[in-house]
């Protein structure tokens, strides 16, 4: 187990500074003048405008620039946003909010998907299971964007269950409907997974092994089948964080919901290209880290896993 | 040789005496492929006749717009009939700028199959590149893609869109979105390509063609890369349903093609403010758009599981 962290640990390295860098360079390949931006209409004085140069080392060639940046990252300082405070300021203020949203999302979605996959599963080819797989398909297929307006006219506007937009009514109640949309996302790609990962293990050996030794269905289904089929529910975990990010910017930006996605939905409004980019960055960042940990959480799951290679 | 050599021994029953029978070899049997075998599974699906029709009329619609529609999209905007419902040539009813929704719509789909079609060739170009190289070299061409592959996986490609298109704010396009979404979404195909062109290379015949001097670099063209498709069309078909979303996602945030263009993401984006007072020109649409992701992700679906001779037998 230990060199396969080892290992695993030293994969990321690359990866992290190869992302921060794709990114960074997206940025530094940005065209036109960021201080000359600053002064807007008016003409800067040529020594303040050097001044600043050097102060955001605008001046320095493209690879000490990055130095600089990676380095105020590993301070956690991501830069500011466009209204002046800093990154990690604002990402301390909404987080807990698109932590609870995520929560939601995500615990609604995975019971939901375990339990239809694994009727799903066990009834294959019936009328049930043809159902749950159109139904999956659909939803699929249906961007996220759309499912949020859909349910934003249908349960906010027509029928007025819920209040079409959330704003500072943030609690876990309050974010029903945008959780519940955030969710159909990620049950379609969870629910077809627990199906075929369960149809494998319903065809081993050790489950035929356990009805003949005459356990009921009850006990085998829950305790053999269904503990084997989970185990590559967690590899899926890192596929669910990506839905997640773009989920999130979307569904809270449609439903006014104040957390770090509509943070970044309302900076790609307003194309404001240094703000987006800190949060993606963040994001990239997060997605790099939850990787790693499903990984080391996979292997610690299933020994094959640590042995390969 | 004397008469009285003792005759050769048979030490195997003879086949007559044998009480097994020898498998009969029918001749007559139809000749069998990969392709020819997911053809008989295909032909029998309803749903792939429905979706490959409904791609078909997606494509003429393309094409052809002006035959479906007598409205023009932009020169028959009329404010006075801002919002109406629907009436005689206008079957849908009209945006808020008093255009017709229906030959919008219609326009509209060139847009999403053009963006959809060129991110998914360019996708799949430099991932079938990519992959390939890796795996038929080997060695330190292989880590090095590899690794670079890992960090284009890495980010969400929706995500490096926005970022690209937030960047490119003045050179929109249908060719610049393309490029940003196919740019950064080719990492899974790449990890196809590689794991399949790494089957196909044990191959005799592979070996076959480099005994007999074809050049390496000939041997995966013409008799590598053919043998390892199948997976990469798979991915592709679905991959051009995620791109027409990518599309659309990043045409409703604004970062995607200039609101001058028709394409369905600007209808639902220009149409959210009037979901109150004018929701159907938001819903019809998003019902364009999800029916031809629904109809590509299908054809993906049944195209995998008929190419895939375990995945067949499963069902």
């Amino acid at each position: 187990m230990g060199s396969y962290i080892l290992r695993r640990v030293l994969q990321v390295i690359p990866v992290f500074f190869g992302a921060t860098l794709l990114i960074y360079y997206m940025v530094f390949a940005m065209p036109g003048d960021p201080i000359a931006a600053l002064f807007g209409d008016r003409a800067p004085n040529p020594a303040l405008l050097e001044a600043l140069r050097a102060q955001y080392h605008l001046d320095e060639p493209f690879v000490v620039q990055y130095f600089y940046y990676i380095v105020g990252v590993f301070q956690l300082d991501f830069g500011t946003s466009f209204s002046g405070q800093p990154v990690i300021d604002v990402l301390q203020r909404t987080f807990p909010v698109t932590l609870r949203l995520a929560v939601m999302a995500i615990v609604l979605s995975f019971l939901l998907a375990i339990l239809i996959g694994l009727f799903s599963a066990i009834f294959k080819g019936k009328l049930f299971d043809q159902l749950s797989l159109i139904v999956s398909l659909v939803f699929v297929s249906v961007p996220v964007f759309v499912i949020c307006f859909l349910a934003q006219y249908f349960f906010g506007v027509q029928l007025g269950w819920f209040s079409p937009t959330v704003g500072s009514d943030n609690g876990w109640l309050g974010l029903t409907l945008p959780a519940i949309t955030l969710a159909v996302g990620i049950y379609a790609t969870s629910m077809r997974l627990t199906r075929s990962s369960t149809i494998e293990t319903l065809g081993q050996d050790w489950v035929r092994t356990a009805y003949s030794k005459g356990l009921s269905r009850r006990r085998v289904i829950p305790v053999h089948v269904l503990r084997n089929s989970l185990i590559p529910m967690v590899t899926d975990t890192a596929t669910t964080f990506g839905i997640l990010m773009v989920g999130a910017t979307v569904t809270e930006g449609i439903f006014n919901v104040p957390g770090v996605g509509n943070t970044l939905y309302q900076a790609i409004l307003r194309h404001e290209a240094p703000t987006v980019v800190s949060f993606v960055t963040v994001f990239v960042i997060a997605y790099v880290f939850v990787n790693l940990l499903v990984d080391l959480l996979y292997g610690l799951l299933d020994p094959r896993i640590r042995y390969v290679k | 040789m004397s008469s009285n050599s003792p005759t050769p021994q048979h030490y195997v029953a003879p086949v007559k005496n044998a009480s097994v029978t020898v498998d009969a070899v029918r001749i007559d049997e139809k000749p069998s492929n990969l392709w020819l075998d997911a053809w008989r599974d295909l032909r029998r699906r309803p749903t792939f006749w429905v979706s490959l029709a409904f791609v078909a009329v997606l494509i003429f619609v393309a094409v052809f717009p002006w035959l479906l529609t007598q409205m023009n999209p932009i020169r028959d905007c009329n404010l006075a009939f801002s919002n109406q419902g629907p009436e005689a040539g206008s079957p849908l009813g009209f945006t808020r700028q008093g255009c017709d929704v229906w030959s919008r719509i219609v326009w509209g789909t060139r847009t999403s199959l053009i963006v959809g079609l060129l991110a998914t060739l360019i996708g799949t170009l430099i991932g079938v590149i990519m992959g390939s190289l890796a795996a038929f070299y080997g060695g330190w061409l292989d880590s090095l893609l590899s690794r670079v592959g890992d960090i284009f996986f890495t980010i969400p490609y929706i995500i490096a869109a926005i970022v690209v298109m937030t960047v490119l704010s003045d050179y929109r396009s249908e060719f610049t979105l393309a490029l940003a979404i196919g740019g950064f979404s080719w990492a899974g195909t790449a990890r196809i390509v590689r794991a399949e062109v790494l089957r196909v290379k044990q191959s005799d015949y592979v070996m076959a063609s480099i005994a007999l001097g074809l050049s390496r670099f000939k041997t995966l063209v013409v008799h590598v890369l053919p043998n390892a498709m199948a997976p990469v069309i798979v991915v592709a078909t679905i991959g051009l349903g995620s791109a027409i979303v990518a599309e659309a996602t990043l045409s409703f945030l604004g970062v995607g093609l200039g609101f001058t263009t028709m394409s369905w993401g600007n209808e639902i984006s220009q149409a959210q403010t009037t979901i109150r007072t004018a929701p159907m020109t938001l819903i019809y649409p998003s019902i364009a758009l999800t029916l031809t992701v629904l109809a590509f992700i299908t054809l993906g679906e049944l195209l995998r599981d008929a190419l895939d001779p375990k995945a067949r037998a499963q069902r």
